[in-house]
């Protein structure tokens, strides 16, 4: 891929808090974003994701190691001098400015004159579907409507890369899968390139062309977020993304046949009455204990207890009603492709 | 009868309230407003000019004098130059202070620093001002200081009271500056950054917005406390005379006119209460 069409390129980058560097946030992380992609550091909180957006972004400097944005080191770059924008968690709209005087802000620094500004302002306002909200101050809008005047002032002046900092952690269920999608298609429609992070696997998993599972200052694995899901590189991304079924030593002999560390997704798993036929080739069964039965909606949650104190979850997915026999403490069957006990190192 | 017993409760907490409300109220009404007023309705009266006694006849002669006489208009526009003058000079001296105690200094340094501006409040106003006099004194530190320069202090006078009064009242503007600067959040400051602002954009769109109703509201105290001084000008402002000074030398001769007098700077704050209300600083008291 040529030197241009990369947006971001960070390389060997190390953090370090605290006096003498005792806090390590981030410990050489290498990540390289291409131009115009979706991309989302998925890490559990305290894993240093934020860390390395605000590096990029530029509220603070790298310990060691080398940011660059389109092909040029921005390391020792002020945040003013970047052509990346932010939408923080915390939105942190401009409370004396109206929406409009918000949304222009980018523009106004840059000198931009006012009726074009005005115009800029309220197209941008426009593709987050704010019209008419122009002429209010932040504090008279609701958390969804805050969350698209961010949005809408980070992208007015079209910067090459947009950080998004969480930016749906603080909107109710619903209003975070509409946001999803907006932001999804905001994204195709201008083809900035977005960086996400979040500890949402979900959000991660439906928006991104690319995944960053990130823990304890380090880039576990990268890729797309079927990949990261299907083919987990670590235990802790097997864990992480998704629930899993992890089994090792003495536990993966019992259950998957072989020695190592395997992870079984839970709805790769099949429950089939002890009485049926046996396993077609290919395919492991177990037989176990139902232990636990929760009703999840669209899917329906078994704990099984196998002999020897092993645990598995497995999900089934409500197409059709349950039969009689699936009732805790009934004998079942277990089966799954062999393929599907995954081995995960670590 | 859910509707009477809500009556009877509603009644009930109007009856504490105002019993709770009431006494302050009284002594707010009677003890401050009211010898406000008559203070200014004495204003009106006169004194027999042979035994100097009060005598209780309406006219307007004071007011006339007041307005009519150049001294009178020249101490006014000088009390109220200076007022202005310590006010400018506390906002000046107050927001780098306030900003390197909000922003810069660490937490840990925070609540010293705060200390520190505090402690002066708890010195003797007498003694600070004295202080000043032997500093400002002819052989005093700030000329001593000053003449390696080729500088010479600005010994008593006019500038010396601005510069006392500007560091008594000094704390009343560092405060209030210092509150609505810590309120601010990292993140805005960082938002302007990153939406392509410098430092003194920043500055200028962000943090003197968000800090413009405290430096209102901190002039508040060092306007009127200027306005109203008569002590500080006597021990460093030399020949200078202030309204207060003029009061202050009428209350034995001429009550009525020292009413008529005060009512100036009370009607300078109040005009100027008004000037600062219409910018909305008052919300952020």
């Amino acid at each position: 891929m040529a030197e241009t069409e990369e947006a971001v390129r960070c390389t060997a980058v190390t953090k370090e808090f605290g006096t003498g560097g005792t806090v390590r946030a981030l410990d050489a992380v290498d990540l390289t974003l291409r131009a115009g992609e979706f991309f989302s550091l998925l890490g559990p909180s305290g894993s240093g994701k934020t860390t390395l957006l605000r590096l990029i972004a530029g509220f603070e400097r790298p310990t060691r190691g080398r940011i660059e944005l389109a092909g040029r080191d921005v390391t020792a770059l002020a945040p003013h001098r970047r052509d990346v924008h932010t939408v923080f968690q915390d939105y942190a709209l401009f409370p004396h400015m109206t929406v409009e005087q918000n949304v222009a802000y980018a523009l106004t620094v840059r000198g931009v004159r006012k009726p074009e500004r005005t115009a800029r302002a309220r197209e941008a306002l426009a593709t987050v579907r704010l019209d008419g909200f122009a002429a209010r101050r932040p504090d008279a809008l609701s958390g969804g409507q805050r969350q698209r005047v961010a949005l809408a002032r980070a992208l007015v002046d079209r910067p090459a890369v947009l950080l998004l900092d969480e930016p749906l952690g603080a909107l109710d269920l619903r209003l975070r899968q509409e946001m999803q999608t907006e932001l999804k298609e905001l994204q195709r429609t201008t083809g900035i390139t977005f960086l996400l992070v979040t500890h949402d696997q979900e959000e991660a998993l439906t928006m991104s062309d690319r995944v960053a599972v990130v823990s304890d200052g380090r880039i576990e694995q990268t890729g797309p977020p079927l990949e990261v899901y299907e083919r987990p590189a670590t235990a802790f991304v097997a864990g992480f993304v998704g629930t899993t079924n992890l089994l090792r030593g003495e536990a993966a002999v019992r259950v998957v046949g072989r020695p190592g560390a395997y992870s079984i997704r839970p709805e790769r798993i099949r429950l089939a009455d002890p009485a049926d036929a046996p396993p077609l080739d290919g395919e492991r069964t177990v037989t176990g204990r139902i232990a636990d039965i929760v009703h999840a909606g669209a899917h329906t949650r078994f704990t099984i207890a196998l002999p020897h104190g092993d645990r598995l979850t497995v999900h089934r997915q409500n197409l059709a009603e349950l039969p009689p026999t699936a009732r805790p403490e009934a004998e079942i069957r277990l089966v799954w492709d062999e393929k599907d006990a995954f081995p995960v190192p670590g | 009868m859910r509707r009477a017993g809500a009556g009877g409760g509603a009644g009930g907490a109007r009856l504490r309230l105002a019993a709770l409300l009431g006494p302050p109220l009284l002594w707010l009404t009677l003890a401050y407003l009211g010898s406000l007023a008559v203070l200014l309705l004495s204003a009106f009266w006169t004194t027999d000019s042979f035994t100097s006694d009060v005598v209780r006849t309406w006219n307007t002669d004071n007011i006339q004098e007041l307005l009519t006489t150049p001294v009178y208009r020249t101490i006014a526009l000088r009390t109220l130059a200076i007022a202005v003058a310590v006010t400018l000079l506390d906002a000046l001296l107050a927001l780098p202070m306030a900003f390197c105690m909000a922003r810069v200094a660490s937490p840990r340094w925070r609540r010293p620093l705060l200390v520190a501006v505090l402690t002066p409040l708890w010195a003797s106003y007498l003694v600070k001002a004295y202080a000043w006099r032997v500093m400002l004194s002819e052989d005093g530190v700030v000329n001593s200081l000053l003449s390696p320069l080729g500088l010479h202090g600005p010994g008593y006078g006019t500038p010396a009271v601005v510069l006392v009064l500007a560091y008594l009242w000094l704390p009343y503007m560092i405060l209030p500056v210092y509150a609505a600067l810590e309120r601010l959040p990292e993140r805005t400051l960082e938002a302007s950054a990153d939406l392509g602002a410098g430092t003194w954009r920043t500055l200028r769109s962000v943090v003197l917005p968000a800090v413009r109703p405290a430096l209102f509201a901190g002039s508040v105290f060092t306007f009127s406390l200027s306005l109203g001084d008569y002590i500080t000008v006597q021990i460093v402002g030399g020949k200078t005379q202030l309204l207060g000074n003029a009061i202050a030398s009428q209350v034995t001769l001429d009550l009525p006119m020292a009413a008529a007098l005060s009512a100036v700077p009370v009607v300078l704050i109040v005009c100027y209460l008004a000037a600062v209300r219409r910018a909305g600083a008052l919300d952020a008291l």
